[in-house]
């Protein structure tokens, strides 16, 4: 918030601070001048740059969840090929803003695949005709590789994400995010606050241990003044394969996202059961819902689907 | 730092969900129970887990003369506990911050909390590998009894950031004690069909290719799951469980001596 870069010096206030340029760990910093003079306390050229490269996008949504494994990924993916095989004249593109554990190329079927760089900027990645992708597991030479980056450098990345990746005219653009409510969220609230953020869709499973940071994240969409478009509770049944008894894996003891939802008062789009087939697609990259387009989940993720366009165009208008 | 300390363990996974903090608990109640004194340190700042699933969630930290004094779970001060939970004025508060304020406070749990003589100290973290986990590194480095327990579950997507985990502790130079492989199947109350829901096998592969022990796979368990925010241990209330057995191998692992 306060943009403190990468290499200040320590203690350094921010250059956004009221106290740049003034504070005690400012005195030897070569850009003290700058600071205390408030040139640097202007907004960031950056958000100008990227409202100018979305202005092709039409909406905008943020896929958030406080807790990780819960399926933002995989929820992520599944919204994204939804989107695109409901109409082939709708273009989406997702970006896994996940730096630490990319797992969009995995998960969409093109691992290993390459992104160019051209005059209009970083092209994504194709995995459809009208589905496109950007994720930093395509810069990384080995799975193997880590990403050991503190914040500063996350941010720089994301910013390189929004404001250069060449998407063309797109109808839907989805960001995948790490769990947790810290740069990588921030930054990209940030950056797509003026650019126009349509919302975000916050991921969750039934148990209370996952709810508990949830709840956390909802606070933090109302702090920063993001649209909550609704909760999606995954993993909710396990219908078992051989005897079809349901059965609830992660119980939810406290009432689930319903509860949850009721009394933060933000409204519930669905449930996804829980399919092993599901996880399955998604480690070998597959399309689920063109391999089982009549099951339990894939029908319940396109009421979802439909919820969200529904939002969607309702607040464009 | 931590000169009374005698072992440290960190709890590490790429992924996120996988059970990070189902086994740091788990563990370190396991290492109370056979009788050592054990600190656990939450570090995932944005969801702490720790208070709800040890049932301490309206506890609080106070300041004693040598530092912050950490929340034991039993009255003989065997397990202490310290997160960012015990901090915060409601459960449903939201910590909103960027790298720089996070380090400076992982830094003061791990200069000032006044743990006493510890045998063991459990870390438990958020997943990825980035601020709070370079953090920890750099400050435990001169900490000679400190190894970390990788934990994953068993679906490639999960595996493949765990690897990224595995190269973090090697180039940062933590050594490995092991992987342990959790929600490795379901078995179905009704019919008892045992449904591989997250695949499996991937921990015990990984682990061989990464030329790491493996310290068993832990099965998804209702019951098990129903001791989380209760604080209870496995080892005791369900000791004929999966669960139970894999733990207390992990004990006998980490502490020859009490055999």
């Amino acid at each position: 918030m306060s943009g403190v870069p990468d290499n200040a010096p320590q203690h350094c206030p921010g250059t956004q601070s009221d106290d740049a340029g003034k504070a005690s760990a400012c005195a030897g910093c070569p850009n003290q001048n700058i600071c205390a003079s408030g040139a640097a306390s202007g907004p960031d050229p950056a958000i100008q740059i990227i409202k100018e490269r979305l202005s092709n996008v039409k909406h905008k949504i943020l896929i958030l969840s406080g807790k990780g494994g819960v399926g933002k990924s995989t929820v992520t993916s599944l919204l994204g090929h939804a989107l695109a095989s409901r109409n082939a004249d709708v273009n989406v593109g997702i970006l896994d803003a996940d730096i630490c554990g990319p797992s969009q190329p995995r998960v969409l079927g093109v691992r290993g695949e390459q992104v160019h760089n051209s005059g209009s900027g970083w092209s994504p990645v194709y995995v459809t005709d009208n589905l496109s992708l950007m994720s930093i597991g395509f810069l990384l030479g080995s799975p193997d590789d880590a990403v050991i980056w503190r914040g500063p450098k996350k941010n720089g990345m994301i910013k390189q994400f929004l404001s250069e990746v060449d998407w063309g005219e797109l109808d839907y653009l989805l960001i995948d995010t790490p769990p947790g409510t810290s740069d990588e969220h921030l930054s990209a609230v940030q950056y797509l606050t003026s650019a126009g953020l349509d919302g975000a869709l916050v991921v969750t499973t039934p148990q209370e241990v996952a709810l508990l940071d949830v709840r956390k994240e909802l606070q933090f969409c109302t702090k920063l003044g993001v649209p909550v478009l609704g909760v999606l509770e995954n993993m909710s049944l396990f219908i078992c394969p051989n005897c079809k008894t349901r059965s609830e894996i992660f119980p939810a003891t406290t009432g689930g996202a319903a509860q949850m939802c009721s009394e933060l008062g933000v409204p519930l789009l669905g449930s996804l059961p829980l399919d092993p087939i599901l996880a399955r697609c998604c480690d070998d990259g597959r399309d689920f819902l063109q391999e089982l387009p009549n099951s339990p989940a894939v029908i319940a993720l396109r009421s979802i689907v439909d919820k969200i366009v529904a939002t969607c165009e309702n607040t464009s208008s | 730092m931590l000169d009374s300390v005698k072992r440290v363990i960190l709890v590490l996974s790429g992924k996120g969900g996988v059970g990070k903090s189902t086994v740091s608990t788990q563990l370190a109640l396991t290492l109370k129970e056979r009788g050592y004194k054990v600190g656990l340190l939450d570090i995932d700042l944005c969801g702490p887990s720790v208070p709800y699933l040890l049932n301490l969630e309206n506890q609080n930290v106070h300041q004693g003369p040598e530092g912050w004094i950490p929340v034991y779970l039993d009255n003989e001060q065997r397990l202490g506990v310290m997160s960012i939970g015990f901090l915060l004025s409601s459960r449903n508060d939201a910590v909103v911050w960027r790298g720089p304020k996070k380090t400076s406070m992982i830094k003061q749990f791990l200069e000032d909390v006044c743990w006493q003589e510890l045998d063991f100290l459990v870390i438990d973290t958020p997943p990825g590998t980035s601020d709070e986990h370079i953090t920890v590194m750099e400050n435990l480095r001169q900490v000679p009894q400190c190894g970390a327990i990788i934990v994953t579950t068993p679906q490639e997507v999960a595996i493949e950031d765990v690897r990224k985990e595995i190269t973090f502790c090697k180039k940062t130079g933590i050594p490995i004690l092991g992987i342990i492989e959790n929600m490795s199947g379901y078995e179905c109350p009704n019919c008892s069909e045992c449904t591989n829901i997250f695949s499996s096998g991937g921990g015990k592969s990984l682990a061989d290719i990464a030329k790491i022990p493996f310290m068993g796979s832990v099965p998804i368990d209702p019951r098990v799951g129903k001791l989380a925010g209760k604080g209870l241990a496995a080892i005791k209330e369900l000791p004929d469980s999966t669960t139970s057995k894999v733990f207390s191998e992990l004990v006998n692992q980490l502490a020859p001596d009490s055999l």
